[in-house]
């Protein structure tokens, strides 16, 4: 006879309460908090105060290569370093930290219905690490010699050899210490939201009823703690052939009529663990921006999500593919051709479930009631632009295309538009969306929408007339290229005019920060659930939510996440922690 | 990059079991309520920090393959010469092995609630690991006599950098099995106490694994083995 405990049959009546660090003092409340609500918001200052250099940085290449020849102090050296240090802040100082470490940690407990994330004081050293990196990437600006000027790949043998800047100065050694902290403290950060979503699930809150932010930073953030090791032993590694003189991706090499004392390394074994970690990088900025404009779009156009369990599937099949594509980042590498067939074939693959994932946000839209706020105008505009970036990366997933342009402005086209813009547009999305809920404010509506269509206009007219430069075949990573044939007086026009919109561009992102700080004291009140959304962040009895989120008891989730407009419903959303079924009855009466 | 391919396919795999157990079919806009039905798809009965150590290993496991991968593809290149590793190392595993033997024991006196075992056992395991440490130290200087510096060789480069890691992660966990320690003494509560001395069992296994399997490819057999394979197969 089998003996059945009753344990095994019956739900634990209540999720076990965890033990909440409780500040007492100014310091341990916002600056030493263990809070995952402040920890997100210093996350998020710390990223956007770092952005804002990166973009500094991206005016004065604008500058060079719109007005060659006329400003003195970009040198061609410094040009690299800008070119080098806006690109890492982007991909990681500003992406993936705001996206896992911002809207990570604000959202998955408050999503999940948990109090606080299951590890608070990892969480408060994961940010706190994440800061020490930024300083130190920082620093290398002021070091002698200036940042490493590399290119953000980091290539070497030159990234380490005395014509690239910061290659035999400080640069290099700060850049790769910078990294190697940030990996750590990414770690201590991503076992937390990891573990959160596995353990902190209030009652009722299974898989398949969170909402897919959750799914796509869940997803994102498992890629990028597998991913993530890649870069750090290729970091490691290059730190020890620059200081202590190992070979393991120095070739043999002479150096301004002087032999080395590398020899015999493999720079084609850094890109493998470069661009190990460099791919799924792409989907860790990508997959939690598809979870969440799946839940502006819904909340928007207030409607049911089409197809929850194929936007869960996609998503867990674009995270698991992502690890098998590095290699089409190496097309030019000199691989051996069925190596290459072999990466486009499975890059190709990648588009059928980011394919069926557009389809259903568009589906999701059809007949919906379609609210134009400013975060449901980023969301469509993130669409667009993000297929029109996924497009071109159909070309540049073919060998025989990708070959001649790769070196092409085509391809900072391509990536600025899939990576770069489509991400931006829907975390300027996502604030707008929850900034209600951090702040207890609205944001200006008025600001939001000139922020909108300037951010959004101005960026097709930067980066779309790009992808014909580079189908001209004006080459990327050159400081000036004004005595070449090719530069023709139409494409020097067209430089000038993308550096005249990236200025535009830029300032509209001032307009944003004004908004930003202006309307914490003087937005509308906002309310606790201003946009009439479903999960649970928007049903804490307190906005913005206090230490412990929920107050007494922890919500008890009944329905998925996607309940609006339900027939036979008094409103048009039905709260996930509403219990009773609101569906019509099947039969006809 | 082969190695690291077989790793996530492990993970791969572990991942899609429990997937497959989360009812990923279900269709969540027909099912309101908190039906009987759910039993299983809310936390894991396991007890969290056991879970954020195992998410944890897993990184460790990613990070010690994408070290053995690189190995692999740095060895096949014309400079490498192999470096004969120093015989200490072989005591140094046995008492590693000997670290991991005298947790297991604490574990088991932790669930029997024999503090003075606990005790014995976690000062066992911390005076061997540290015992280990000093061993790599010494094999390190023998090696550097011998001259096999690291920026000489490719392999000795390798060497030293794997081992350097593998050494940092144990003196990691040493701050954590030095805080049970303090606990064990210190009187922290029973169940609380039998959680971390698992903790440190559990990691300690795993760092022991990770060494045997550094052990293998840096001596050399795990080359030989995967060319015999080669072999089998072709």
């Amino acid at each position: 006879m089998v003996d059945v405990t009753p344990a095994d049959a019956v739900p634990p009546a209540e999720v076990g309460e965890m033990e909440l660090y409780h500040p007492h003092s100014w310091w341990t409340k916002y600056v030493f908090s263990q809070d995952a609500k402040v920890i997100a918001v210093q996350y998020s200052a710390t990223a956007t105060a770092i952005g804002l250099v990166a973009l500094v940085l991206s005016w004065l290449m604008r500058l060079q290569l719109g007005f060659p020849g006329t400003f003195d102090f970009i040198t061609p050296e410094a040009y690299y370093q800008f070119i080098t240090m806006h690109g890492m802040i982007m991909v990681i100082y500003l992406l993936t930290a705001l996206f896992l470490g911002g809207f990570g940690n604000y959202l998955i407990p408050l999503m999940v219905g948990a109090r606080d994330m299951v590890f608070p004081y990892v969480n408060m050293l994961s940010y706190w690490i994440y800061l020490l990196a930024v300083l130190v990437l920082v620093s290398s600006f002021f070091a002698p010699g200036g940042p490493t000027g590399a290119g953000w790949t980091l290539y070497p043998p030159q990234a380490i050899m005395t014509g690239t800047p910061g290659g035999q100065d400080w640069g290099i050694i700060l850049m790769l210490s910078s990294l190697i902290l940030f990996i750590i403290g990414f770690t201590m950060g991503g076992l937390n939201y990891v573990v959160t979503v596995l353990q902190g699930r209030t009652r009722g809150m299974t898989l398949m009823r969170l909402p897919l932010t959750v799914w796509g930073i869940f997803t994102a953030t498992v890629m990028a703690l597998l991913a993530f090791p890649a870069l750090f032993v290729a970091c490691v590694m290059m730190l020890l052939d620059r200081v202590l003189g190992t070979s393991f991706f120095m070739p043999a090499i002479v150096e301004m009529g002087e032999q080395l004392q590398h020899n015999g390394g493999s720079p084609i074994l850094f890109q493998h663990l470069f661009w190990f970690f460099g791919h799924p990088e792409v989907y860790i900025v990508a997959l939690p921006a598809f979870g969440i404009v799946s839940d502006l779009i819904s909340t928007h156009a207030r409607k049911n999500i089409f197809g929850y369990r194929m936007m869960v599937w996609a998503i867990i099949a674009i995270g698991a593919l992502s690890f098998v594509v590095w290699a089409h980042h190496m097309y030019v590498s000199g691989m051996h051709p069925y190596f290459g067939f072999f990466f486009a074939t499975t890059t190709l693959i990648i588009a059928i479930p980011t394919a069926i994932k557009v389809y259903n946000w568009v589906l999701t839209l059809w007949r919906g009631d379609i609210h134009l706020t400013v975060p449901m105008l980023f969301a469509l505009a993130f669409i667009v632009t993000f297929v029109n970036g996924g497009l071109t990366g159909l070309f540049l997933g073919n060998v025989v295309v990708d070959v001649p342009l790769s070196d092409t402005m085509f391809v900072v086209a391509h990536f600025h538009m899939v990576m770069g813009v489509a991400p931006i547009l829907v975390i300027f999305g996502a604030i707008y969306h929850w900034y209600p809920k951090v702040t207890g404010r609205m944001l200006n509506e008025a600001l939001g929408k000139f922020h909108f269509w300037v951010t959004f206009l101005g960026a097709y007219l930067i980066f779309f007339p790009m992808h014909y430069l580079g189908l001209m075949g004006i080459p990327r990573r050159y400081a000036e290229l004004t005595d070449m044939t090719i530069m023709t007086e139409s494409a020097r026009h067209l430089n000038s005019f993308i550096s005249i919109m990236a200025f535009v561009v830029g300032f509209a992102q001032l307009v944003f920060l004004f908004n930003l700080i202006w309307s914490i004291r003087h937005g509308r009140e906002a309310g606790g659930n201003p946009w009439r959304a479903t999960t649970l962040e928007w049903q804490t009895p307190q906005t913005p939510p206090a230490h412990g989120n929920f107050g007494k008891e922890l919500p008890i989730v009944y329905r998925w996440a996607y309940d609006y407009s339900v027939p036979g419903a008094k409103e048009d959303f039905i709260p996930q922690n509403v219990p009773g079924d609101f569906a019509p009855s099947r039969e006809p009466a | 990059m082969s190695v690291i391919l077989v790793f996530l396919l492990v993970v791969a795999g572990f991942a899609g079991w429990w997937l497959s157990h989360q009812r990923l079919t279900a269709k969540p806009w027909l099912e309101q309520g908190l039906a009987e039905e759910f039993v299983g798809l809310g936390r894991s009965a396991l007890p969290t920090a056991k879970i954020g150590l195992g998410v944890f290993l897993a990184v460790v496991g990613c990070l010690f393959s994408l070290f053995v991968s690189a190995y692999f593809m740095r060895m096949g290149l014309s400079d490498w010469r192999p470096l004969p590793l120093p015989r200490l190392l072989w005591l140094n595993t046995g008492v590693l092995v000997l670290s991991s033997v005298a947790l297991q024991c604490a574990v088991v006196a932790a669930r029997r609630g024999q503090m003075d075992m606990v005790r014995l056992g976690l000062a066992t395991a911390g005076l061997t690991a540290l015992a280990f440490l000093a061993g790599q130290l010494v094999a390190w200087r023998q090696l550097t006599e011998d001259g096999y510096l690291l920026a000489s060789n490719p392999a000795n480069s390798f060497f030293y950098l794997i081992t350097a890691m593998h050494g940092l992660h144990i003196l990691g966990g040493l701050v954590g099995l030095g805080r049970t320690s303090a606990g064990a003494w210190n009187g922290a509560r029973p169940e609380r106490l039998r959680l971390s001395v698992e903790l440190c069992a559990m990691y300690w296994h795993f760092l022991l694994f990770v060494w045997l399997c550094i052990f293998a490819v840096l001596a050399g057999w795990a080359a030989t083995f995967v060319s015999i394979c080669q072999r089998l197969l072709t």
